[in-house]
């Protein structure tokens, strides 16, 4: 198995693993932000270029280094190889601008989008961006739009990860929107108005990483960091029907799917990935509609996880991390044996 | 080609589209795409309409978005209606230091109308377009199939009167 | 130095038609290919050729041949790339249109090198024209059986066709051609893998530029070495250039490599001097995006020698004070030129061309052209000139394809060597010269 060394730490990882997926599994800092990846999605990656790192070694049997920062969500780990993420300066200072260019149009209009508190571009926004913007000009704008009857388009805040039009593609049957026009005033659109109909379209709204979409039955009903997460399930006959409800009080506002700490949708215990079905989106809520499990282990994402009651102890295990990414070039971290197990952790 | 009905290729179209077609592996017609577009754009007025691109995405079993997307990324594709007779200035460096500049002036005033706009008989649009790679005859403009070269104020007179005169689409194809 | 391989003929009456093209000795290298070589022979004439990629980036040809993954039962395609859109470059034009048999013939023999049996043409959809020359000219060969079904009784099969963009610069990277060619938008793919793999429709593919595929003619008919002879050093054999701008005769132009750059640009034999008789101020000399270089260091290196049309003198000094051979997009500019408004009609350029798939390139381009804008409308600052200079550092190297390179080096380029010219609009409004209107981004 090759052997890859993520900011001086070591990790032996399968063959045909991509380095994300690779410093995913050591966890902690290093781990670098990914906007548009997505690893239930084929094809997904490689657009957004928050995860860029620097490949100091290509390989033990090709040392040199790769010339430019690579997208880490789509380069494949080899043996012997050495990349620098939070441990380069300058690696830092390109994503700075990657990140600098992702916020130049948007139109930071997080007081008012129902995504804030779970949104990606907010935290990348939070740890790599400047306090102001160097862009003078005026922001491009687009209307909002409704695509089909529940889901609310805010192109605006859209950063082209793909995600979306990945979900059509692999998961429903017949893509009905997509990205058109080029360049700088590319978009997500139906071209012409047309509602995106099939029981799975909801799910662009979990794969989308900003406020582009939203979900209308939610919209405005409150803010994310005063719900509260609890899994459930119900037998469903589209769909695994395993499900995250958002509570306020006695209320259900919400229903999504399970998503994991890398804000990507669970798999169920069979191994299919744990989309959701429309109906149990929309239209269940309410309590009598589920069988509850429990509180939802959340945790990574900025405001949710503050104060929650699920303490967050998965980060012990970044934080360890974090102190033995100090020790020195060479030595190696062995993982996995338990200890360090979020798993073992919750129990 | 208000009706969908009406968008219906002629039989000398159909049968390039069919050619064209067999150009690829099978399976892979989703290639003749582009070459549909510009024939479709040629034949049903020099745009391409939603229903126009509905039409193309059934002739090639694909969805209508794909057709779209593909239409609205490259420039030659006008997603607009334009004039009878569209008139692509280039602009971009080796034209601007050979003064392509004064060509899109004068072609503004005569026409009166400016970069981006249809004249108010429908006859003429003016576009200021990038490269066209006519650099070492610039300054150049485009005009349907044809590359107009080595322009001077007086050649743009003439080819204007020319233009006019010709009741005729410019057409890629 | 004077040696012509691919336009020796150019000159002649009706050498587009094929009867003309054969009676010129056309067609003869095939004949001889099929009969007496294999492809294994072909492709070591290729690599002993020491023959680059004419398109631009320069890779060697027969290295990128030999990449060409050959699975059992997979078929593999060579596709031209005739999306020639490099600002300042128009050459493939110029050789498609004039004798487009020499790109049919180096189209067979590549292919039978590679063992591909179809090939596709993709030429940009503006050379409509030159699109139905080539269409034409391949007629023409299937009547003579010169393609189709055992061509010249050799036993090879070979397909070509030709396929037309519709206005897209970035068709011109080989993963954009080949989306686009499958029917799709033209959005670079994320490499690995790359098109020797996984090219057209998933199968191994060779991308090459017209000029590339025409020079294996002359190369198959000289020998690999001899054609190594031509030229200087690691720039073997001939080149196209395309000269433009300021020049009393502009036009395609094929040198030997190695011709200085003096000479290229004054002598009769080329462009003849700068119009007017004036004074050259800079020169791009590889197509839009390779840096700009002042006339002092166009004409000589840094150390004070003569600068020469070769990959490697181009280069000399690295960006600091050299340049790229590129494509051979020669534009020169006058005394009189305005270096920012150059810039400013490539920063429109790249802003209208990104695709949009990644966003340093989506964002970054559309940044610098307004900021350009802002500069010249007189509203500058010095701080924008920092800005861009950084704003092109965030884009180079960070993005899925070249085109974020080739929109920063431009930028990099201006500020470096004429920074003072960037000052003096910025602290002085008034000396902005030619400001009459900029024509921004129209539908």
């Amino acid at each position: 198995m090759p052997l890859v060394t993520i900011d001086d730490i070591q990790i032996e990882v399968p063959e045909g693993t991509t380095i994300l997926e690779a410093a995913r599994k050591i966890g902690g800092d290093i781990v670098p932000p990914a906007m548009c990846f997505h690893s239930k999605l084929k094809t997904s990656g490689g657009y957004c270029r928050t995860c860029i790192v620097k490949v100091e070694q290509g390989s033990a049997k090709d040392p040199r280094p790769m010339p430019k920062p690579v997208a880490s969500c789509r380069t494949n780990v080899m043996d012997g190889m050495v990349v620098r993420n939070i441990t380069s300066p300058e690696n830092l200072e390109a994503r700075a601008g990657v990140v600098e260019m992702l916020l130049i149009n948007h139109p930071l209009d997080c007081p008012v989008c129902d995504q804030a508190g779970e949104c990606h571009l907010q935290d990348l926004g939070y740890e790599h961006g400047k306090e102001a913007t160097r862009f003078e000009f005026a922001r491009r704008e687009f209307e909002p739009s409704d695509i089909g009857e529940h889901i609310k388009l805010h192109m605006n805040r859209c950063i082209l990860c793909y995600r979306c039009v990945k979900v059509a593609d692999q998961i429903t049957d017949g893509r009905c929107h997509g990205v058109i026009n080029r360049g700088e005033v590319a978009e997500i659109s139906t071209y012409i108005e047309k509602a995106i109909d099939n029981d799975f379209s909801g799910n662009v709204i979990d794969v989308c990483p900003v406020g582009a979409l939203t979900d209308k039955t939610f919209r405005f009903k409150s803010r994310v960091w005063f719900t509260k997460p609890v899994d459930a399930h119900r037998n469903c006959t589209k769909c695994c029907g395993n499900v995250r409800l958002w509570y306020q009080g006695e209320e259900v506002l919400r229903v999504t799917a399970r998503k994991d700490q890398w804000g990507e949708v669970e798999d169920n215990v069979d191994g299919s990935t744990a989309w959701i079905c429309n109906e149990c989106r929309f239209d269940k809520k309410n309590t009598s509609d589920w069988t509850i499990e429990g509180p939802s282990k959340i945790d990574r994402h900025s405001v949710i996880s503050a104060n929650h009651y699920e303490t967050n102890l998965r980060n012990i295990k970044a934080d360890t991390l974090k102190m033995l990414g100090s020790v020195p070039h060479g030595v190696k971290v062995e993982l996995g044996t338990g200890a360090l197990d979020p798993n073992n952790l919750h129990k | 080609m208000t009706t969908s009905e009406q968008i219906v290729f002629s039989k000398e179209s159909l049968d390039v589209v069919q050619k064209m077609m067999l150009r690829y592996p099978e399976g892979k017609h989703k290639s003749a795409l582009i070459p549909i577009l510009h024939i479709a754009q040629a034949e049903f007025g020099g745009w391409l309409s939603a229903p126009v691109m509905d039409y193309v995405a059934v002739i090639l079993k694909i969805q209508p978005i794909e057709v779209y997307e593909v239409a609205s990324f490259y420039s030659m594709f006008n997603l607009k209606p334009v004039g009878k007779c569209l008139i692509e200035v280039c602009r971009t460096s080796s034209c601007w230091l050979c003064g392509a500049e004064d060509i899109i002036d004068h072609i503004e005033k005569k026409l009166s109308i400016k970069v981006g706009e249809t004249s108010s008989d429908g006859m003429f649009t003016l576009k200021a377009v990038e490269c066209l790679g006519s650099c070492g005859t610039a300054p150049m403009m485009q005009v349907g199939a044809d590359y107009h070269e080595n322009l001077t104020i007086g050649k743009v007179d003439e080819l204007l009167e020319k233009f006019k005169s010709e009741d005729k689409q410019s057409r890629y194809c | 130095m004077s040696k012509k391989l691919l336009l020796k003929n150019d000159h002649i009456h009706n050498i587009h038609e094929l009867s003309v093209y054969r009676q010129n000795g056309g067609y003869s290298v095939l004949e001889n290919t099929l009969k007496i070589s294999n492809p294994e022979n072909v492709l070591e004439e290729v690599k002993k050729s020491g023959l680059r990629g004419r398109g631009g980036a320069g890779f060697p040809t027969g290295l990128k041949w030999s990449f060409l993954a050959r699975p059992e039962g997979v078929p593999r395609y060579l596709v031209c790339n005739a999306d020639e859109s490099e600002p300042g470059t128009f050459k493939d034009r110029y050789l498609m249109e004039r004798i487009p048999h020499l790109l049919i013939e180096g189209m067979i023999l590549s292919s039978f090198a590679l063992g591909a049996k179809t090939s596709y043409i993709y030429i940009r959809g503006e050379y409509f024209y030159v699109a139905r020359i080539l269409e034409t000219a391949i007629a023409e060969a299937y009547a003579a059986g010169l393609l189709g079904k055992n061509i010249m009784g050799s036993g090879f099969d070979h397909d070509c066709y030709v396929q037309v963009g519709a206005g897209a610069y970035i068709c011109g990277e080989e993963t954009a051609l080949l989306e686009s060619l499958e029917g799709k938008r033209g959005n670079p793919r994320i490499k690995p893998p790359f098109p020797a793999v996984a090219g057209l429709y998933g199968c191994p593919t060779v991308v090459n530029n017209v000029e590339t595929i025409a020079a294996v003619v002359p190369i198959l008919e000289l020998g690999g070495d001899e054609y190594a002879k031509i030229g200087i050093g690691k720039s073997t054999g001939t080149k196209l250039i395309s000269a433009s701008g300021h020049i009393n005769k502009p036009g395609v132009y094929e040198i030997e490599l190695g011709v200085p750059v003096e000479e290229f640009i004054y002598s009769e034999k080329y462009c003849g001097g700068i119009r007017g008789g004036r004074k050259l101020k800079a020169v791009v000399a590889g197509g839009s995006s390779v840096p700009i270089l002042p006339a002092e260091l166009i004409l000589k290196t840094a150390n004070g020698e003569p600068r020469l049309m070769s990959y490697e003198s181009l280069g000399d000094g690295g960006f600091a004070t050299g340049t790229m051979l590129g494509s051979g997009g020669f534009i020169v500019m006058d005394e009189d030129t305005s270096i920012v408004k150059n810039l400013y009609t490539f920063a429109r350029f790249y802003h209208h061309e990104s695709c949009g798939q990644c966003s340093p390139c989506r964002e970054g381009t559309g940044w610098m052209e307004k900021i350009l804008h802002k500069i010249l409308e007189g509203h500058g600052t010095i701080q924008d000139i920092d800005l861009l200079w950084d704003i092109q550092s965030k884009i180079e190297g960070k993005t899925i394809c070249p085109l974020g390179e080739a929109a920063a080096w431009p930028v990099a380029a201006a500020i470096r060597h004429f920074r003072n010219e960037f000052e003096s609009y910025v602290q002085n409004p008034e000396n902005i010269k030619d400001i009459k209107h900029y024509y921004r981004l129209q539908n």
